[in-house]
């Protein structure tokens, strides 16, 4: 049993053939998600999506669920193409997803009912899978009583007890502290080393590199705008897996040099050319931008990415916004999955407040596309003003809506602290700082 | 933890309780059991149009009676309130095309004054039971139930289309059928906001109720067994006292219901709060605890529980709570194309027939009149919302900001708020009588009487949900008492102001139809305004009037609306949340 799974080629149970999906815009026009998967998921194997957000990852694992339909392309579970839920699967949430009114039995036995399982039978398997999760004397506990990790626990069972031949997991630890999800990981992986584990693969989705290494057989790199696969890592290491391993090292190594690097085949301008459709600004805040630097800085100007992640403790969605967003503004240049302070970096530092915001802002309005923009559209206006559902319209060429409300949040984060421009809530309008000497109109 | 704290209470401990609680609990389940049969077979006595008395006795003794008949009518209504909440908003909710149609639907019935559809409605109820009281009785009933449904309705379409998608996908990855997924799933998740939206509902069912047992319809008299009669014809008869002795029964009636039906159960919805954590301030009800320690629930849950199983495998032809994902485009787009132009030629056949009627009978003049009647009653709402915000906003904030006033004084609000208005119109009208004041006046005071304590009760709960740490920095500040009230409490309470101020408005139009007209002792005073010609149009049975008044009417409430008050609500949403 246990040498087929590391081999991996058992039977064929999903397999997603050029799947793509667009959602409707807000212009109009379509917004890819997913471009060309091409993916098989076999018995005996554990396969982790792993990407950065708005990588589509999250949308493929629902595609492969049945949750939501592919606008072209197929998912077939053993064969026949999916026209609804997948009945060959069972998912466990991020957030759980318990019902809060009914008992931890009653939540494992939702599933059974549905199957039209009988009272005592179903009372039997739920019990059984209860025991093997780990929560006996909780049967009749609510999931408000219980911790975070407990909760997990449950939606583990809630999922087993249907012996469903593909566990889905969509971000299973990521909503539980450190220890506690750590503690589930084991002894999951325990679980799916022993017999009596009753699924016959998983495919969890991720956003933490060192998690992917540490569980799955094949880790797919999933890359963004739209999402499509990057790379296929397989693990070849024995279980269970020894983080301090140098083997393990180089491969969390490779998969952040991976996430972070540019894609030899795919074109991105440089920012200083770019438009702000063709280079979004990543979602980062100019507190956590300034902190990033600061350390790199404190720590001698150069660090190891996955070291500073695990110091921190930060998940990956956390930090390369922040790595991107100082790479863009050329605070900090990203070589594989090494981190170095550039000169401009370290004047924007070290100088006092004052100084450190007018680097900030000569950087922001250069090499940020979306605040240069802003700032010519300032400049070009009659009175140093602007609507700034003006600059929304235009982005929502590119953007979903909600993204395009983020694009324009960060812009406006960024354009305030540079003392660039002003937004005011109640009136909609951006209006160019005098300072800045952007516009030189009626506006003193 | 909890499982460690719960623990005694299932020891030998409580047992000797247990047994007087089952018995309390048995012995108030027979009682109940006895007073609907009872109740339900005087509904159905013999009964004619034409020598239908006009009024009830006012035997002080029969009360209890009456008290029971209007309890029986309130209850009827909300059991049906529910079940067409439960199909109307599952079908706007789940059926793509339907939405479209229901929902702006809702919105109008919402704002169609309940008393007009009384009007509308209570001719065709008589004549589908004839020879029976039953006739009168559904018009009674389905009154309440106007009052009662649409909110719910809404709280309950809300809940469906905000269910968390992790639910939602965790269901339909699960297979559950359309039925399971309805019981375990829909219901549960839209429990709370179901529960005190019916409480809020039945509280102003009281009102409607009262008004809709004593009516002059069609040149008409008729009087149903019930308190709201008893009331009418102490007034009609000059009895103060008799008045004055039903208002006490009725303040019992709401205070009672609110003990043994209402917190119980809004303190039992607590189980169905989607938060995984505990809500700070839990509804308690010692009914609840006292049908907790008993072990006849949980037998009868027994009982019912065996049949879950069974029940679920009838329903299961309904099919699987699941929607395909492939659709045939083509075949779509003209399913939504005949479906849309069948409802077009529905509204336009409507509007045409409508336009006809009212050119037959009463002629497009009688618009004119009706608009500017509406502007007159109008004014006075106007009137009526400023004056309770200047009066109520200070009491309200005070009340609010004090933990212990504001444990005393809400349920004694909220029995306020539920509390009929109607009752105590006799009252105040002895009063106009008295000192001869015009109801052109007086009419605002008695509107005011029920929908200014919706403006106080909100206004407390916003003052009481000001974070304490906003406060402990005004204080820290030094905030004169000006800065205070424009800084701090003003916005905090704004969204909650809005709601209190949408409810009070809507109420005061309702109750202009029972308020601008007016009778005590064989005196009749009548004020102008709109509701005062619904009003008169219902009593003589002018069909083409009733429908102007009400049409107009509906037009004044959806068009302030939306032009105001939704404006207003939007603002706070976007400015004041302290979210």
């Amino acid at each position: 049993m246990t040498t087929t799974r590391t081999l991996g080629a058992g039977e064929l149970l999903v397999g997603v053939e050029n799947v793509s999906k667009s959602f409707p815009g807000a212009a109009g026009d379509e917004l890819r998600v997913l471009d060309d998967i091409n993916l098989e998921l076999r018995a005996g194997e554990i396969v982790a999506l792993l990407g950065r957000s708005g990588s589509g990852k999250s949308t493929l694992l629902r595609t492969i669920a049945g949750l939501i339909a592919p606008t072209s392309g197929t998912v077939r579970y053993r064969g026949t193409v999916l026209n609804g839920a997948n009945p060959g699967t069972a998912m466990v949430f991020q957030s759980f997803a318990l019902m809060p009114w009914l008992t931890v039995q009653d939540n494992v036995e939702l599933g059974l009912a549905a199957r039209g399982v009988p009272p005592t039978q179903r009372r039997d398997q739920a019990l059984a899978a209860i025991d093997l999760i780990g929560l006996d004397g909780f049967e009749s506990a609510y999931p408000k009583e219980l911790s975070g990790g407990m909760r997990q626990r449950v939606g583990f069972a809630r999922a087993l007890v249907l012996e469903p031949d593909l566990l889905l997991m969509d971000e299973p630890f990521s909503a539980l502290d450190v220890l506690t999800a750590e503690n589930l990981r084991t002894e999951l992986m325990s679980l799916w080393a022993g017999e009596r584990f009753p699924t016959k693969a998983i495919c969890i989705v991720t956003h933490n590199i060192e998690e992917a290494v540490l569980l799955a057989d094949r880790v797919v790199v999933l890359g963004a705008n739209p999402g499509h696969i990057r790379a296929e890592v397989p693990v070849a290491l024995a279980r269970p897996r020894d983080r301090h391993a140098p083997t393990f090292a180089t491969l969390v190594d490779q998969l952040y040099d991976i996430l972070t690097g540019r894609e030899p085949d795919l074109q991105v301008p440089e920012p200083t050319e770019a438009t702000p459709t063709a280079r979004p600004l990543p979602p980062a805040s100019v507190g956590g931008l300034a902190g990033l630097v600061e350390i790199i800085y404190a720590r001698g100007g150069r660090v190891d990415l996955p070291d500073i992640a695990a110091d921190l403790n930060f998940e990956i969605d956390d930090l390369l916004p922040l790595v991107d967003a100082a790479a863009m503004l050329d605070l900090l240049l990203v070589t594989g999955a090494d981190l170095t302070l550039t000169p401009t970096g370290k004047a924007f530092t070290t100088a006092n407040i004052q100084t450190s915001k007018q680097i900030f802002a000569e950087q922001a309005r250069h090499r940020a596309p979306l605040v240069r923009t802003i700032c010519r559209a300032l400049a070009a206006s009659a009175d140093g003003n602007l609507r700034a559902g003006f600059f929304l319209d235009l982005l929502r060429r590119g953007f979903s809506t909600d993204d395009a409300q983020q694009q324009l949040d960060t812009a406006i984060d960024w354009g305030r602290y540079a003392e660039l421009f002003d937004y005011d809530t109640d009136t909609d309008q951006i209006t160019a700082d005098p300072g800045a000497g952007l516009h030189h109109g009626k506006v003193a | 933890m909890t499982m460690l704290r719960t623990f005694p209470t299932r020891g030998a401990l409580a047992r000797p309780a247990r047994g007087a609680a089952d018995v309390v609990v048995f012995l108030g389940a027979a009682a109940l059991l006895w007073l609907v049969v009872r109740l339900a077979h005087g509904a159905a006595v013999p009964w004619n149009p034409a020598t239908a008395p006009a009024s009830i006795s006012t035997d002080p003794a029969l009360l209890p009676y009456y008290a029971a008949r209007s309890l029986l009518r309130m209850f009827v209504a909300l059991v049906l309130s529910v079940l067409f909440t439960f199909v109307y908003a599952t079908a706007a909710a789940r059926l793509r095309r339907t939405e479209k149609v229901l929902l702006p639907m809702l919105d109008i019935l919402q704002s169609v004054p309940i008393l007009g559809f009384l009007s509308v409605t209570i001719t065709g109820f008589i004549a589908l039971f004839p020879g029976s009281e039953l006739g009168l009785e559904c018009a009674s009933i389905f009154a309440i139930f106007t009052s009662q449904a649409w909110n719910m309705t809404f709280a309950f379409y809300q809940s469906l289309i905000s269910q968390p998608r992790d639910l939602d996908e965790a269901s339909r990855l699960m297979r559950l059928s359309r039925w399971q997924r309805f019981w375990r799933v829909d219901v549960p998740g839209g429990m709370i906001p179901l529960v005190w939206n019916g409480m809020m509902s039945f509280g102003g069912g009281w009102f409607f109720l009262t008004a809709s047992e004593a009516l002059s319809v069609n040149n008409h008299q008729y009087a149903l067994p019930g308190i709201g009669a008893y009331v009418a014809t102490a007034t009609a008869d000059g009895e103060l006292s008799k008045v004055l002795l039903a208002i006490g029964v009725m303040i019992v009636m709401v205070v009672g219901v609110n003990v043994l039906f209402w917190r119980p159960l809004t303190a039992w919805a607590e189980r169905f709060r989607i938060e995984y954590s505990e809500s700070a301030e839990a509804p308690r009800s010692l009914t609840l605890n006292l049908l907790r320690r008993s072990r006849i629930p949980a037998a009868l849950g027994t009982v019912f529980g065996r049949l879950v199983f069974p029940v679920d495998r009838a329903m299961a032809p309904f099919g699987l709570a699941e929607h395909p994902l492939r659709t045939d485009p083509v075949r779509r787009r003209a399913g939504d194309v005949v479906f849309s132009v069948a409802i077009l030629l529905l509204i336009a056949y409507g509007l045409v027939r409508m336009v006809g009627f009212i050119e037959e009978t009463a002629g497009f003049g009688e618009v004119g009149h009706a608009l500017f009647l509406g502007l007159v009653t109008f004014a006075r709402v106007v009137v009526l919302v400023a004056v309770a915000t200047v009066v109520w906003v200070p009491v309200g904030v005070w009340i609010g900001l004090n933990p212990r006033v504001s444990r005393l004084a809400q349920p004694v609000v909220q029995v306020l708020a539920s509390f009929p208005a109607n009752f105590l119109f006799p009252l105040i009208t002895a009063v106009l009588l008295a000192t001869g004041i015009s109801l052109n006046w007086g009419g605002i005071l008695l509107m005011s009487l029920g929908a200014q304590w919706y403006i106080l009760f909100n206004v407390i709960a916003g003052a009481s949900a000001i974070p304490n740490d906003l406060r402990e920095a005004a204080a820290n500040l030094r905030l004169p008492r000006a800065l205070w009230w424009r800084r701090l409490v003003l916005p905090a309470i704004f969204s909650s102001y809005v709601t209190g101020g949408i409810t009070a408005a809507g109420g005061a139009w309702n109750a202009s139809i029972v308020a601008e007209i007016v009778s005590y002792h064989g005196v009749t005073l009548t004020a102008t305004g709109l509701g005062a010609y619904i009003s008169q149009a219902t009593s003589t049975g002018n069909a083409g009037h009733i429908l102007i008044g009400v049409a107009v009417m509906s037009l004044y409430v959806v068009g302030l609306n939306r032009l105001f008050w939704r404006r207003l609500y939007a603002l706070a949403e976007r400015r004041y949340s302290l979210t």
